[in-house]
């Protein structure tokens, strides 16, 4: 019963989100196309870092690194399918099935890269961590630029114009079910104790260096998945698309839509990508307009928008039967564990 | 009496080129509560650390419940029957005091003992009863070491780690931690206990060290030490 509910809690966004996506996509002009592409790829991006940045409190910087693992594995597979034909399929369908593997390779990869700079890193403490990814994204790209194999400096273009507006919209329901159903697991909740009080959870039992590592794999898979679907939107990748800063882009949507909140990574991702592209008119004022707004957002709110909470945790929501907060105040047992968990289930419930 | 279950057998800790654990050695009996105590930077806290692996020792060996366990990382000592309540207590601010007690039966999996544990730790303080829904910021600093003592109970120990019980706290709270902590002794957990309080500690210690800078100086029964002149006149403030 409670498994059923969790089934279709996963499930049950893809029902509603699908066809409003193929709707979206069928009306969106294409001048709209790209920018919506980009808003879910920073979806992406964000609420998976928030996975490792916000739900277990490491600080990741190299979340571009994964992305560029991931881009580039999608593009040699997309382009090594280029031109063949699957067997028995029409061209439609075996691209889309090209596709669907490409991207299932980048999350692959993606999660292989992080689980290398994982194991060794993630067992030290404190600010080991932004270093060692820092290091890491940068070592990728120098890699890249110098590997024959991958196009270096130029990179490799030409790639099929495979991303669509339903691609990256399942893609970014899908890392957003994904966190939320981390959040409130037994998993979830390891991470979030190792946030408050590593030394403690520790204590408790929970093995705090593989619940990061495990967190960190999650978070890399997704880059990846973000990389290859950016790749097949603008139909190549090259080492700059994936630098320093690009990471920082994606700090900065986590810390200001409040580190743990998924809801608020989604917000920040969203404003943060159509912000840009509205300011774009104002051409070299707009870095300007967009560094002012964050710090004056900072000073005001320096825990983030929604803080560690949730969307329907705020005040106008409240009255709404609403799903079981995560984090701060919810109930931290381990599911199998706590004695509350069954009961909380029931009250609250209801909305995936 | 059966035999130790914990052996620590020439235990080295550093810091850097410090040598804060000079090869220390301790066996607490099964189900015996033994008290380390000396003066602040003796290494009492780096011994408990040591033993339940939240840092590395350099040389050495600890063995749990026959086993040895000086390779081990800290979360499977807790899930083979040792619980560290840290100093600093270590407990999540955030969460409400049931929620807190519910993560210490983290590795647990039976609900009912679980519910039947917590429900013991309510009888044990019952302060912690009429604040199990309040966030554990809002406790006072003898509410929150109680509730540190009752969450490591909640793994179902053989034997407790404590970490200065009776830091900071009022001479009743203090009163109150050595009864409860008496009761569980009483139940069948060792308990392996670090004080400033030497006087409450080797009361209620079965066994007891005395450690100055990274070496042990002198052991006995706790009435030994008790009565000992060298021990009343350096901890005890006479």
């Amino acid at each position: 019963m409670a498994r059923a509910r969790a089934v279709l809690r996963s499930v049950l966004p893809f029902l509603v989100g699908l066809p409003i996506l193929l709707a979206v996509q069928a009306l969106s002009p294409p001048d709209y196309t790209l920018i919506l592409v980009n808003v879910g790829v920073n979806v992406i991006l964000a609420v998976s870092l928030n996975v490792v940045n916000g739900f277990t409190g490491q600080f990741s910087l190299g979340h571009a690194g994964f992305m560029a693992v991931g881009a580039y594995t999608a593009a040699k597979i997309t382009l090594a399918f280029s031109g063949v034909q699957l067997a028995f399929l029409p061209e439609a369908v075996s691209d889309q099935l090209v596709f669907a593997l490409a991207l299932g390779a980048s999350m692959l990869t993606a999660a292989a890269a992080g689980f290398l700079v994982g194991m060794p890193s993630l067992r030290l403490r404190g600010d080991y961590l932004a270093i060692v990814t820092l290091g890491f994204g940068e070592i990728i790209r120098s890699l890249i630029e110098n590997m024959k194999f991958l196009g270096q400096a130029t990179g490799l273009s030409g790639l099929p114009p495979y991303t669509n507006i339903a691609w990256v919209g399942v893609s970014a329901i899908a890392t957003v079910v994904m966190a939320r159903r981390l959040a409130v697991s037994t998993q979830g909740r390891a991470l979030f104790a190792i946030r408050e009080d590593e030394v403690a959870a520790e204590a408790m039992g929970v093995d705090t260096t593989g619940y990061k590592v495990r967190a960190f794999v999650i978070s890399s898979a997704y880059a990846g998945l973000a990389g290859g679907l950016i790749a097949h939107a603008i139909l190549l990748t090259t080492p700059r698309m994936f630098t320093f800063v690009r990471s920082i882009e994606v700090v900065v949507m986590v810390v200001l839509g409040g580190l743990g909140s998924i809801t608020g990574s989604v917000v920040a991702a969203v404003v943060l990508t159509v912000a840009l592209e509205g300011l774009r008119e104002f051409q070299q004022y707009r870095m300007v307009a967009y560094a002012a707004g964050l710090i004056v957002l900072m000073l005001l709110r320096p825990q983030g928008i929604f803080g560690t909470r949730e969307l329907w945790d705020l005040a106008p929501f409240r009255r709404l039967p609403r799903p079981r907060p995560f984090g701060g105040r919810a109930s931290t047992g381990p599911e199998g564990a706590s004695p509350t968990a069954v009961r909380d289930d029931s009250t609250h419930g209801g909305r995936p | 009496m059966s035999g130790p279950i914990l052996q620590v057998d020439g235990l080295r800790v550093h810091y850097g080129a410090i040598e804060a654990l000079r090869g220390l050695s301790l066996e607490v009996p099964d189900g015996q509560v033994v008290a380390l105590i000396g003066a602040n930077g003796a290494g009492k806290t780096t011994t408990l650390r040591a033993v339940s692996r939240m840092i590395r020792a350099s040389g050495g060996a600890v063995r749990f419940r026959g086993e040895d366990v000086t390779r081990l990382p800290s979360h499977a000592l807790v899930a083979r029957g040792m619980a560290h309540a840290p100093e600093g207590r270590g407990i999540f601010l955030n969460l409400t005091v049931r929620e807190n007690l519910e993560l210490g039966a983290y590795l647990r999996r039976d609900r009912a003992g679980i519910l039947r544990d917590a429900e013991r730790a309510y009888a044990l303080f019952p302060i912690l009863a009429e604040r199990r829904t309040q966030v554990c910021g809002t406790l006072s600093g003898g509410e929150q070491q109680m509730l540190a003592v009752a969450r490591a109970l909640m793994s179902k120990p053989r034997l407790m780690l404590l970490d200065e019980p009776s830091l900071g706290l009022a001479p009743q709270v203090v009163e109150k931690i050595f009864t409860v902590l008496r009761e569980v002794n009483r139940e069948g957990v060792a308990l392996l206990l670090v004080e400033q309080n030497a006087h409450k500690a080797l009361q209620l210690a079965h066994r007891a060290y005395v450690l100055e800078t990274g070496n042990i100086v002198m052991q006995g029964t706790g009435a030994e030490l008790l009565a000992s002149p060298e021990v009343r006149k350096a901890y005890l403030g006479e």
